[in-house]
C-alpha cells in the first residue's frame, strides 16, 4: 500500500526526519530525539506537523444535526468559533474513533459549518459514517472530505502563545481552552483554535495544504515528532485511538476509556441508549495508570498482574516517562483495582513492581 | 547521514562491535545502531560469568520507542559488565565506542572473528 504524505513531506525529508508509517501516512517520527523534543514542548514551545489528521467539512441546512447524531457529545449549542472533544460510537456504545468537532467562524475561507477532525486513517470510514446516515435518515448536509487538501500544524508549550502571537495579529493569550478563531499568520489564513493533546497550553492551525510550508516556517521553534507527541500525550493520560481502543481488536465504551465527560446523555446519538445502559450499570474495567517503581519500561501488549501473578489486564501504551524519569503504562484493568495498589507489569518474562495511578501521570 | 566506523573495530549485521585485544573482546552498538534507536533508557545485560555465544541475543537495549535485542559478536565468558549503563544508559547514545561500552568477554575461539564484518564491509551495509 503507498503511504499517504503530508503536504511538508519534502520539508521533513530535508530537516532529516526521521519517517515512520502511522495509520496510513508516512509521518515524521523523530527530528532531534525524543527527549530533546518532549522537553522542549514542557519546558519552551515545539511545533508538530499533524497533517495525518482527518478534516470533514459539513455544510448545509442538517450539518449540525447530522454531526450532533454522530458524535458523544452535543455539538448543537456550539457557537461559531467553539469546538468540542467528542467520542464517536456504534449503536452498543463502542468507540469507533474520538474526535474534535469545530464549529468554524464564518470568516474562514473554508467552507465548513462544522469541522469533524478524526485520527489519521480514519477520515474515509468516518465520511462514509456521516454521508450513509445522512442519507439514512433524510438530512440535508454536503460531507466533503478535505483531509489531502488542509493541513494541519500543532505549535505546543508554555510559550506558544508567545511564539505565535509574534506572527499573527490575533490576541491568542484571549482564547480559551477549545476556542478557535480565523487568523492571518505571517499571510497565511489559519484556523486557529487552543486546542492540543500535549498537557501544555499550545494552539493547533489548520491551513492550506499549499499554504502547509509558509506556516511551518513560520511557527518555527523544535520540530517535534510522532515519538515525542506520543510520550507527551501518555504522561497526560490521553487516548490513542486505535491502540487504547479499537472496535474490533479492544472494544471499549467511553465509561471503561474514562471519556465519558464527552457523553452527553441528554443529546439524541448513535450509541446513547446502549450508553445509559453503561451509566446505569457502571463498568467492570476501566482505563488506570499504571507506574513503575522497578526499573522498566512497559509496553503495549505486556501483562498487568497482582504480586502473586494472577492476571489483571493488558498494557495498551506505556513508555519511558521522559519527564518522570520512570516506566508508564495505561491499562484496563478491574474497577476493584484501587489506585496506589501494588502491581506487578511482566517485561519480558520479569514480574517488575508497579503503582496503579488515576491519570495524569504528571500533576 | 554518515556515522562513525573505527577502523579498529569488528562488526555484526546487526551493529554490534567487537574491539578485540589478546583473547579478549569489549563489545557495544555502533553509531548508526544507536541512532537508529533513539535515547536509549535502558540496557539489560549478563551477569560477570555468564556466557554469551556468537549471534545469539544476550541482552537488550531500549530507547524511548523501542526493545532491540543484541547479540554476541563473539562466543566467551563475560568477564565485565558496563555498571555506569544501570544509571545512565544514554552513554550508548553519546559515547557509543567510548563509555557506552556494553560488556567484555574472554573469547572461546578466536576464529569466530573471521566471520564478522570488516568496517568496509559494515559501512557498505549501513549505506
Amino acid at each position: 500500500m503507498t503511504l499517504r504524505q503530508p503536504p511538508l513531506a519534502a520539508v521533513h525529508e530535508d530537516g532529516g526526519a526521521k519517517l515512520t508509517d502511522f495509520g496510513g501516512w508516512e509521518m515524521p517520527v523523530e527530528f532531534d530525539s525524543i527527549r530533546t523534543e518532549h522537553e522542549a514542548v514542557r519546558e519552551s514551545v515545539g511545533r508538530f506537523d499533524v497533517s495525518h489528521m482527518g478534516q470533514l467539512a459539513v455544510t448545509g441546512p442538517d450539518a449540525g444535526r447530522l454531526t450532533n447524531r454522530l458524535v458523544t457529545n452535543d455539538v448543537s449549542d456550539l457557537d461559531p468559533g467553539e469546538a468540542n472533544y467528542a467520542a464517536i460510537t456504534d449503536e452498543s456504545g463502542v468507540m469507533l474513533d474520538d474526535t474534535v468537532v469545530y464549529r468554524p467562524p464564518e470568516a474562514w475561507s473554508v467552507d465548513a459549518d462544522y469541522l469533524v477532525v478524526p485520527n489519521a486513517g480514519h477520515d474515509a470510514e468516518m465520511f462514509d459514517r456521516w454521508t450513509a446516515h445522512r442519507d439514512e435518515w433524510g438530512l440535508d448536509a454536503t460531507v466533503d472530505n478535505r483531509t489531502e487538501d488542509l493541513a494541519m500544524v500543532a505549535v505546543q508549550g508554555p510559550d506558544a502563545g508567545d511564539r505565535l502571537g509574534a506572527e499573527t495579529d490575533v490576541d491568542v493569550g484571549e482564547l480559551s481552552r477549545f476556542e478557535a478563531t480565523v487568523a492571518d499568520v505571517a499571510g497565511v489564513e489559519t484556523l486557529l483554535a487552543r486546542t492540543g493533546y500535549t498537557g501544555e497550553p499550545g494552539f493547533e492551525l489548520i491551513a492550506s495544504a499549499d499554504d502547509a510550508e509558509a506556516l511551518w516556517t513560520a511557527v518555527d521553534c523544535q520540530p517535534c515528532g510522532l515519538g515525542a507527541r506520543d510520550t507527551l500525550r501518555l504522561e497526560m493520560g490521553f487516548l490513542l485511538s486505535g491502540q487504547d481502543f479499537h472496535p474490533d481488536d479492544d472494544p471499549r465504551n467511553p465509561y471503561e476509556a474514562n471519556v465519558d465527560f464527552a457523553v452527553d446523555l441528554d443529546s439524541e446519538f448513535v450509541g446513547r441508549d446502549a450508553l445509559e445502559g453503561v451509566d446505569v450499570e457502571g463498568v467492570d474495567e476501566q482505563l488506570r495508570g499504571v507506574e513503575l517503581v522497578d526499573r522498566g519500561v512497559p509496553r503495549e501488549g505486556y501483562a498487568v498482574t497482582t504480586a502473586d501473578g494472577e492476571p489483571l489486564g493488558t498494557v495498551t501504551s506505556g513508555t519511558m516517562s521522559p519527564t518522570l524519569g520512570h516506566g508508564i503504562a495505561l491499562a484496563y484493568l478491574p474497577t476493584e483495582c484501587e489506585p496506589g495498589e501494588t502491581v506487578r507489569v511482566e517485561v519480558r518474562g520479569e514480574p517488575k513492581k508497579a503503582r496503579i495511578t488515576v491519570p495524569p501521570f504528571l500533576s | 547521514m554518515s556515522f562513525e566506523i573505527p577502523e579498529d573495530l569488528r562488526y555484526l549485521d546487526s551493529h554490534e562491535w567487537a574491539r578485540v585485544d589478546e583473547g579478549h573482546a569489549r563489545v557495544g552498538i555502533s553509531e548508526f545502531a544507536q541512532d537508529e534507536l533513539g535515547d536509549v533508557v535502558f540496557v539489560e545485560l549478563p551477569a560477570e560469568g555468564a556466557t554469551v555465544t556468537a549471534g545469539e541475543d544476550f541482552g537488550v537495549v531500549e530507547s524511548i520507542k523501542a526493545v532491540s535485542d543484541i547479540y554476541a559478536p563473539v562466543s566467551g565468558t563475560v568477564t565485565a559488565v558496563n555498571d555506569a549503563l544501570t544509571e545512565t544508559p544514554e552513554l550508548v547514545n553519546d559515547d557509543p565506542y567510548g563509555d557506552g561500552w556494553l560488556l567484555e568477554v574472554d573469547l572461546d575461539d578466536e576464529s569466530e572473528l573471521d566471520d564478522l564484518l570488516g568496517p568496509d564491509a559494515y559501512a557498505d551495509q549501513i549505506a
